[in-house]
């Protein structure tokens, strides 16, 4: 069966002759078939033979099975005019960047950094696929976007909201598409228990809310996000839309004032009305072990049409920053100067929602 | 003295305690005569589950405790029980036999990150003050826990006695054998679905300087030990180029024990829940109290891992794309 599945490859640019042995798929065949799904063909179910990994070239030779013609080497130069001519200029540098990318990731030969970030996986994978969300279905449009500094640290305090965190991603698109900087953000322990979307979670940034790891990220100069009103916040009803809920414990609060970097609050409208929450199966919730099971009109009513989220048109506004460095040492831990901050930002960011709502023309334009 | 030099990791911190001039005798104490040479070591057969070992201790003179007898297999050590005997009744006899000997001025002890467990509501990083998040009820996390839990408690009876508790990540490297090493040799590794773990690894020569480090100098205090930066688990495989076999987390019980069965790894359910959630440990203490810097960072250590064992399937695949892209930036 090894042999039915070998295609030979190495034709020399000519398109449709072989060796003369097999029928050849034309150069322009092989480049649709793609180089990708082409080379996990040719190798699979072939024994392991030892190589080393520092010759590239050579454990193709190698391979038992593979009809090697004439020259006993792989000649991309057809390969390359077909991508030339298909994709012009412009798409050569693509296909070579998304090959590079490939082979990078197929090598394991990237970087993560100790909260498990995959900047490369983010930033050719993740923020791409969420930006047509972001651009064409919520049409996000962002303010603000000056009051987040360009380097140094920073704590971004949201709102939450939506039945799903679904004001988390884009959030992290916004920024990471205004400021190029990575948005790190914190979420619940449910979260990294449950899986796919625990690991995804963190090759995307996030790391567990608490105060060790907050901190961490701030002392090392990042752009730390976090929605202190977690899933009272997500799961509210739709009755209650941009009410903000209890700010957690303050502890994003004492975790600036620690690292002296300063908060700022972001308000998000629109994210209320991708799911409007109107009832909650608290029963199966319970028995599921999850926070709530949402109930909107159109979930679970049409099934996985219901999980669409409703095109709600979003602005996000980022408020001038709240400077957490000239407190005195000391002040994180005087709970009434953390009570007091957390309420600043709560309601900073709870007139600027009223200022938001006022200014939107229509839920959905 | 050196216990537990009957396995590769006591021999070779015995063995490089003994090429230190400094250092005038090296005693190995185990309970099976080590298969490896030990060069100038000076191997003493006796139990540290045994009062003798008091004697041992008395009659020649010890100063300096080196115990690297924690076993982190219990296939190697002949059952769970028997493992748990030797770690946590062997750790309380040699402390019970150290706290009796007034020659005793020093204490080191090999620990592990295990210590810390692993879980979905750990931090990121282990600092040294940590608590586990996630306690675990079996296995060597369990022991590790004990064990420097008698550990400390030795060290408020003698405080005249320098402790040093090192709790080191994973060891790795091309003479390393421990379960790490065996699953990452399998042919197919299977891993968990869905989930991603965070390793460290520290090169078996670092962990070796370590210890060694421990012993000829005076720094009291538990550190620990990693090379920097993290690999996920998926990652490390794919850098071994080996294929990898996504398992759900209720069949990975059932596979430890095929391929246990099988001899292939020795895997606890401890070992199972670190390959899935992984753990981080902050080494800033390592370098500023204790003045370490390892020789190898985790990727290091990996490769060195990796050039001991022959290529995977999956090492092709990147060395035709490698062709194709050259081709295409040519």
């Amino acid at each position: 069966m090894a042999d039915a599945d070998v295609i030979p490859i190495g034709s020399g640019g000519r398109p449709g002759r072989g060796s003369g042995r097999r029928t050849t798929p034309s150069a322009a065949a092989r480049a649709l078939a793609g180089p990708g799904g082409r080379a996990k063909k040719t190798v699979k179910d072939k024994p392991v033979t030892s190589q080393p990994t520092e010759t590239p070239v050579e454990p193709i030779e190698a391979v038992p099975g593979i009809d090697v013609p004439e020259g006993g080497d792989f000649d991309f130069a057809g390969l390359e005019r077909v991508v030339r001519s298909l994709f012009g200029e412009d798409g050569e540098r693509r296909v070579a960047e998304w090959l590079a990318f490939l082979r990078r990731r197929l090598s394991g030969d990237y970087e993560l950094d100790e909260f498990g970030y995959d900047s490369d996986l983010t930033d050719q994978v993740l923020l791409p696929m969420l930006r047509p969300m972001v651009e064409k279905w919520f049409r996000v449009e962002v303010r603000g976007i000056e009051n987040i500094p360009a380097d140094g640290s920073a704590l971004i305090v949201a709102n939450h909201s939506g039945t799903m965190p679904l004001d988390g991603l884009v959030t992290q698109v916004v920024v990471a598409d205004h400021t190029n900087r990575p948005l790190r953000t914190l979420a619940a322990d449910l979260v990294f228990q449950t899986p796919f979307v625990g690991e995804l979670s963190r090759k995307g940034g996030a790391t567990l809310a608490n105060n060790d790891d907050a901190e961490r990220l701030l002392r090392q100069g990042n752009l730390v996000g976090v929605w202190p009103e977690g899933f009272k916040g997500l799961g509210k009803p739709f009755a209650e839309r941009y009410k903000l809920q209890r700010f957690g414990r303050g502890g994003f609060v004492s975790a600036a004032m620690r690292t002296g970097v300063p908060i700022i609050p972001c308000s998000i409208v629109g994210a209320e009305e991708i799911y409007p929450l109107v009832g909650n199966i608290a029963s199966l919730a319970r028995l599921v072990g999850v926070p709530y099971i949402p109930v909107t009109p159109f979930f679970p009513l049409l099934g996985p049409l219901g999980l669409i989220p409703l095109p709600s048109k979003w602005l996000i506004e980022f408020g001038e920053p709240i400077r957490t460095d000239d407190f005195a040492d000391g002040a994180a831990d005087d709970p009434m100067l953390v009570f007091n901050v957390t309420d600043q930002v709560r309601e900073t960011i709870q007139q600027t929602l009223y200022t938001l709502l006022m200014q939107r023309r229509s839920v959905f334009f | 003295m050196v216990t537990g030099v009957s396995r590769d990791a006591g021999a070779r911190c015995a063995r490089r305690l003994a090429d230190d001039p400094a250092i005038g005798t090296v005693l190995g104490v185990d309970v099976v005569p080590p298969r490896a040479e030990l060069g100038r070591v000076r191997f003493v057969r006796a139990d540290i589950r045994n009062p003798v070992i008091a004697k041992v201790i008395a009659a020649e003179g010890v100063d300096t405790v080196v115990h690297t007898g924690v076993v982190a297999t219990p296939g190697s050590a002949g059952g769970r029980s028997s493992m748990k005997e030797i770690n946590v009744i062997g750790t309380m006899q040699l402390l019970a036999a150290c706290q009796k000997a007034s020659g005793v001025a020093k204490l080191v002890v090999k620990s592990s990150t295990t210590v810390y467990g692993a879980g979905p509501r750990d931090p990121a990083m282990f600092t040294e003050e940590m608590a586990p998040r996630a306690i675990h009820h079996h296995g060597l996390s369990k022991d590790a826990v004990e064990v420097e839990g008698y550990v400390r408690g030795f060290a408020r009876r003698r405080p005249d006695v320098c402790v040093t508790t090192l709790r080191m990540a994973n060891w790795i490297g091309p003479k390393t054998d421990s379960p790490m090493t065996r699953y990452f040799a399998l042919p197919v590794v299977p891993t968990v679905f869905g989930y991603d773990a965070r390793l460290q690894f520290l090169h078996e020569d670092d962990g070796v300087e370590a210890i060694l480090r421990a012993t000829v100098n005076d720094i009291p205090g538990t550190f620990n030990l990693a090379g920097d930066g993290v690999l996920s688990l998926s990652q490390a495989i794919r850098r071994l180029g080996r294929p990898t076999l996504r398992l759900p987390s209720f069949t990975a019980s059932s596979t430890a024990a095929a391929v246990r069965r099988a001899r292939l790894a020795d895997f606890s359910p401890d070992q199972i829940t670190f390959l899935t959630y992984g753990r981080g440990v902050d080494t800033t203490r390592m370098r500023t109290e204790f003045g370490f810097e390892p020789a190898y960072t985790t990727a290091e250590a990996f490769d060195a891992f990796r050039a001991s064992l022959g290529t995977g399937a999956m090492t092709r695949v990147s060395g035709l794309l490698t062709a194709g892209l050259g081709a295409l930036r040519g």
